[in-house]
This record gives C-alpha cells, structure tokens and sequence, in this order.
C-alpha cells in the first residue's frame, strides 16, 4: 500500500499516516490521519461532519487507491450520493467499481424492544464484511450517536463500542468516526474517551452575521500537528482547510522591477518601481487617489502586455472605468484585449474564507502577474483583527508563490491612528506607500511619499500630487518654514525661487560684464605700453648704431693714429668690444 | 399477505376469543455464533414457538457469521435479534430474551387466538 503521507525526514517520529487528501488538513497534521487507527470527527449540526467522512473515503479511493466502507447511521446510501455528488464525487461510480460500500444502518427506536442481554455483533459482521468484501482501508462511522437514541441499556452500547475501537485497531482500517459534539463535552455521548488517537473539531460559528467554519485538530497522539483553529471552506471541490502556518517562507524572489505608471513615482522608488513579485501597501484616508494610482499601476502593467486583476469591493468595473476615464486613464481597451479584469464583490456577501477562496480561484483561472485589491481593509472588517491578518498572509503568500505584484490599497481613518492601525499588516509588505491629505491656507491637498520600500534606495521627500485630466503627476517638493509646502504655497513659494533665481542670474549677468570691461581696459592698457615700449626701442636701436658707428671710427682714427705714433697698440680689446657693442645695439 | 388490520378492540387480556390467526406467525432469529446469549435466545424462541404458537409457527435460526449478507439485509446490529415478520408490523426484539412477559405482551400470544390478520 501507498504511504503518501509519511513524513520522510525524520525516521523517530515515524507514525505511520494516512493522507486525507483534503486540502491543507495534511499539512496541519503532518501527512494526514493516523493510519490504522480511528479518529474522532466532532462538531455541531451542518459543521461538515459527514461530509468530510465522505470526502476522507472519495479521496482515498481515487487519489491513494485505498477502497473504504462507510457505515451510514443517519443518510441512506441514495442520500449520500446526491450530497456528495454536489461537490463533484462520484460515489455511486465508485460503489460500482468496488472502491467503496456504503451500509446504510437504520434502526426504528419505535418497532426495537429490548429484552436481556444483547451485543452488536451484527454491527461487527456488517462491517467486517463490508470491509472484506473490497479489502477497505479506510472506514467511516457516521454517526454511531445515533445508536445511543435507538437502542436501549447505555451500559451495554459503551462496553460495545468500546470494544469496536479496539475491534477497529486490530483490523488495521483508518477509521472517522463522526460525532455530534456535547454541550461541555467534545461529544454528546462522550466517545472522545474511547477514541484516543487523534480528535479533529469542527465547528461553524456566526460572527456578525457572517459565518465561518473552523477545523481544530483537538488531540494527535504521538504526532506533532497545527493546533491553531483553521479556517476552513466547503466549496465546489469538497473541504479545503487553508492554515495560515503551512506555507513557509522560501519563495522565489526576482530582481525584476516593474514601473508603477506614474513615471516620478518610479524615480522616488530608485528611479525602477517596485520589484515584481512584492507585495505593496497604499494606504490613505478617504479621496487620497488610492484607485487612481491602482488604476495607473494596472494601465501599466497592461503596456507591459501583463495581466491584471482588479478585485474591487467598493465600486463596480463600470464605474472604475467611467471615473478613470475622466482623468485620462482608459482601462477600456485593456479589458477587451483580456489584459485587465475586474472581480466586484460587496464584502459581506460572504465571509473573510469565501472571499479568498473565491480570489484564488480567481487567480488560478485568471493567472495575473499583477492583483489589485481595493481596498484590502473592507475585506479586513468581516473577521477579527487576527482573522484578517491571516487571510492576508496566505493571500501574500500565494501570490508570492506564484511571483504575481500585488497591489492592497488600504482605507485608513483620519488622524495619528493611521499607522498605528495598519502596523500589523505592514510587516507583510515589502512597499508601503502613504497618501495623504494636507489641509491648509483653505485648500486640502494630496501628498505621497514612501513609507518603506524593502531592498532599494528610495526617496525620504514628501511629494506632493495632482490629479489632473492626464492621470497623476508628482510635482517638485517644495520645502518651506514649516515643512513641505502644497498647493497654493507651494505655487508662491515656487514663484519666489522663480524670482531670487532671475535676480541672482541678472546680478551674475553684470558681474560677468564688469569684468569683461575690466579686461578690456587691462588690454587697452597693456598695448598702450607695448606700442610706447615698441617706439622707444626703435630709438634706442637706432642711437646705439649711431654710437657703434661712431666707435668704429674711433678705434680705426686711434689706430691709425697709433700707428703714426708708434704707441703700444691696444686694437685688440677695442676690436674685440666692437662686435659685442654692435650686437648690443 | 391480505392482512386486514382489525380494530384494536380485541386487545383485553381478559376476553380470549378461541380462534388462531389464519397465517402463521414467522420468526427470524439473528444469532451471532455459538454463544451463551445465542444459546439462550434460541432456547427461549423454541420454547415459545412449542407452546404458545405450537403449530402455528415458522422459526427460521440464521446465524449472521455464516451469513454476513443477510444482516445487513435485514438491518441487523444488535444480536440476538428476532423479527417477527409476520403478522404484520414487523416487530424486533434484541437481546436474549430473557424477559418473556414483555416479549409475549407484543406477541399478544395471551390472546390464545384473535391475533389481527
């Protein structure tokens, strides 16, 4: 036989289980349900009781070859297989096929009389046959109780069923035996004291009028399991329990960016927008431009040729594509070419597990590389705080897994509350963008600025934001004495740097032509100089030839007079001088 | 079966018209094995088909380990269990029957006769 659900890592722990193949109950237990052994399935009226025995038995016989009697003590067999066929399972195809035997078990309280001593032996053979006769793994008893209200001596049923536990073990069936539960007790009849080995509670409670199932895993022996309360669904497939602690956090991450639409935005954001596949928050009071900016970010995604999903819980898709249309933002055009689509649901129409198990069949059909959830907070007011947390892990979770951006925009009250409210959601993010309203000389003005942005450089700046008939545009940050300047002011304030810029260029500007005179002067100057210097030195040369000339005469007049004298001749140095004095001139 | 129900005027233990109903009473005694319990739910049906019913009865013993199909057929669970299958409602007794006054009260045997048919 398969052992699909045995935990393969740790050879100690090694319980033998049985895997459900209910979704996420073998992830809380570890791998399923103790093999061989009866677990005890309690919880109150239309918790999902039978339907989860009919499931555990439908799944074992289709997915993990393990055929399955199911001992019926309130359904008959037609019953069952118009119940179960609702949700897809094809019992009656399987009873033919041998898989699986239903026992419908009746008995009339009216037309029974006891008188002495009785066992249940018939109830063993019916089911040692049963399970021989296909050799079942898998057995399910829904619901003994009911034995306690049509047989009589209470003594002789406890002893009884005692016995069919232990009957059960020694057969070597997994067996679910349903319950209904008690007032104080976990079960009316307290089984819970025969059935020792593994004890899951349903339950299915209202709150403010919005009902929500919940699966506990009450008591696993010898195994470790999830003991938190999940949430669980009954939906087109069956049971899903969807824990919030299963999924680990190992997904794939990818140094992709993506550009948000609004081209200033992806310069605050390191000048690249948000990585793909991250989760971004953009919160905001009322009428800050969360579902423009969405919008944007879808438009966006739609040029990139990715897919968009919109979930809106407040305005229908026509309305969205009527409002955005007014500022310049067609989202028409996406919608035909099948790259945007819109869910719109009113929150209350279902509780916090119906909304996400219906957004992930959503996704799983649509597969969008990017989900907007608008706004995430009125999903978030269905269920408690923590309730609405852990819906929004596992939605991060799943889309993370599938590398998919998504995009929470998140309604926030006025005042310091916002972040404060919000902190418990914020650690999931990796991006969290703040708009707000500035309200101030008489107008009330948006600003936006970048809470967090895990793993890039981001602006720390305040900016303000206009909506216009051409979608968003961040403007210059306008810092002024009391912080950043919006709307008129930052006008004026513009202006004013507008008019210190002109005087400061103007001052420059003359400055520059003082000394361009100032030059021109100093030239003028200097060939003044040069042509004086010039005049003076054509003189000179001319006076200096004039001497050398004359010098010449003389040395020749004193040597010829010389000569006549017979004087010691002293030509030489005077011949020497006379190319130096020639040269000099 | 044609049984016509008469009124439930003839139920008085105390006027016992002498007449025996048309058909035969047919018992079914479900027994699970050899056991003390079987033992004496077969002895107790015996003696109540010999005296009472002498004549007028068809007991059929069946034990459910040799016959598996038949219990869950007939909507066994508690053993001994005999059915009284004709006349008509169908009555069942679990148990060993070891309290026969009540088992003979249902029986309405006491009536030595007027048994509705």
């Amino acid at each position: 036989m398969k052992k699909n659900g045995q935990p393969r890592t740790s050879p100690i722990t090694l319980l033998p289980k049985c895997p459900t193949g209910i979704q996420g109950l073998d992830e809380i237990t570890g791998g399923g349900l103790p093999r061989g052994r009866p677990t005890l399935i309690c919880g109150g009226a239309g918790c999902g009781k039978t339907l989860f025995g009919a499931e555990f038995l439908v799944r074992g016989a289709v997915q993990f070859d393990e055929p399955g009697v199911l001992m019926a003590f309130e359904e008959t067999e037609k019953e069952l297989t118009a119940n179960v066929a609702s949700l897809g399972f094809d019992l009656a195809g399987l009873v033919r096929r041998k898989m699986i035997v239903v026992d419908y078990v009746h008995i009339e309280p009216g037309d029974t009389q006891q008188s002495g001593d009785y066992d249940l032996e018939g109830l063993f053979v019916r089911l040692g046959h049963a399970i021989d006769s296909i050799g079942a793994k898998r057995v399910v008893l829904d619901t003994l109780e009911v034995l306690f209200a049509s047989l009589p001596n209470e003594a002789i049923l406890r002893s009884e069923l005692r016995r069919l536990f232990r009957w059960l073990k020694e057969k070597g069936v997994t067996a679910v035996i349903t319950a209904e539960r008690g007032r104080e007790s976990l079960t009316r009849h307290g089984l819970e004291e025969y059935v020792s080995d593994c004890v899951i509670l349903l339950d299915h409670r209202v709150n403010d009028q919005i009902a929500t199932r919940h699966l506990r895993v009450v008591k696993y022996r010898g195994a470790l399991h999830g003991t938190n309360e999940f949430p669980f669904l009954i939906g087109e497939e069956g049971l899903s329990v969807l824990p919030i602690t299963s999924l680990a956090l190992n997904h794939k991450v990818s140094n992709e960016r993506i550009a948000t639409g609004i081209p200033r935005l992806d310069a605050m954001l390191g000048g690249r927008g948000f990585f793909r596949g991250s989760s971004i928050l953009l919160s905001g009071t009322a009428g800050t431009g969360k579902t423009i900016i969405s919008s944007n970010f879808a438009q966006a995604a739609g040029r990139r040729g990715e897919r968009t999903l919109f979930f809106s819980f407040e305005e229908s898709p026509n309305q969205i594509i009527r409002n955005m249309h007014s500022i310049g933002l067609r989202l028409e055009p996406l919608v035909k070419k099948g790259l945007l689509r819109f869910h719109s649901q009113r929150p209350s129409l279902y509780g916090l597990e119906m909304h996400l198990a219906t957004m992930f069949k959503e996704i799983a059909a649509f597969k969008p590389q990017v989900v907007i959830v608008d706004p995430i907070t009125s999903l978030m007011d269905l269920g408690t705080v923590s309730e609405g947390k852990g819906m929004v892990t596992r939605l991060i979770d799943y889309l993370k897994a599938g590398q998919v951006t998504t995009l929470f925009t998140s309604l926030t009250q006025g005042g310091h509350a916002l972040q404060q409210s919000e902190a418990g959601m914020s650690s999931l993010m990796d991006a969290w963008l703040l708009l707000q309203d500035f309200e101030g000389n008489g107008e009330r003005n948006r600003v936006l600025y970048v809470l967090k942005a895990r793993g890039m450089k981001h602006s720390n700046q305040i900016r303000e934001f206009l909506i216009s008939d051409h979608g968003i545009d961040v403007v210059d940050a306008y810092i002024g004495a009391s912080g950043v300047l919006t709307g008129s002011a930052r006008v004026a304030q513009s202006d004013l740097e507008k008019a210190a810029m002109l005087a400061s260029q103007q001052e420059a500007a003359m400055l520059e032509r003082e000394v361009e005179r100032k030059r021109k002067a100093l030239e003028r100057q200097i060939s003044d100089l040069r042509s004086d210097y010039e005049g003076e030195a054509l003189e000179l040369r001319r006076i200096a030839e004039q001497v050398g000339t004359r010098t010449l005469l003389l040395g020749t007049e004193r040597a010829a007079s010389g000569l006549l004298r017979q004087a010691d001749i002293k030509v030489g140095p005077v011949a020497r001088d006379k190319p130096r004095t020639g040269k000099r001139n | 079966m044609k049984a016509k129900k008469k009124p439930a005027a003839a139920r008085t233990l105390k006027k016992l018209p002498a007449k025996r109903p048309v058909g035969k009473y047919v018992l079914r005694l479900y027994v699970a094995g050899a056991t003390e319990r079987s033992r004496q739910a077969v002895q107790r049906v015996r003696e109540l088909c010999q005296t009472e019913l002498a004549g007028h009865c068809q007991l059929a013993v069946i034990d459910i380990y040799q016959q598996p199909k038949l219990a869950r057929a007939n909507q066994i669970v508690a053993t001994p269990t005999l059915v009284i299958e004709f006349p008509k409602p169908v009555r069942r007794f679990i148990g060993n029957l070891s309290n026969t006054t009540g088992l003979f009260l249902k029986l309405e045997v006491p009536t030595k006769g007027k048994i509705a048919l």
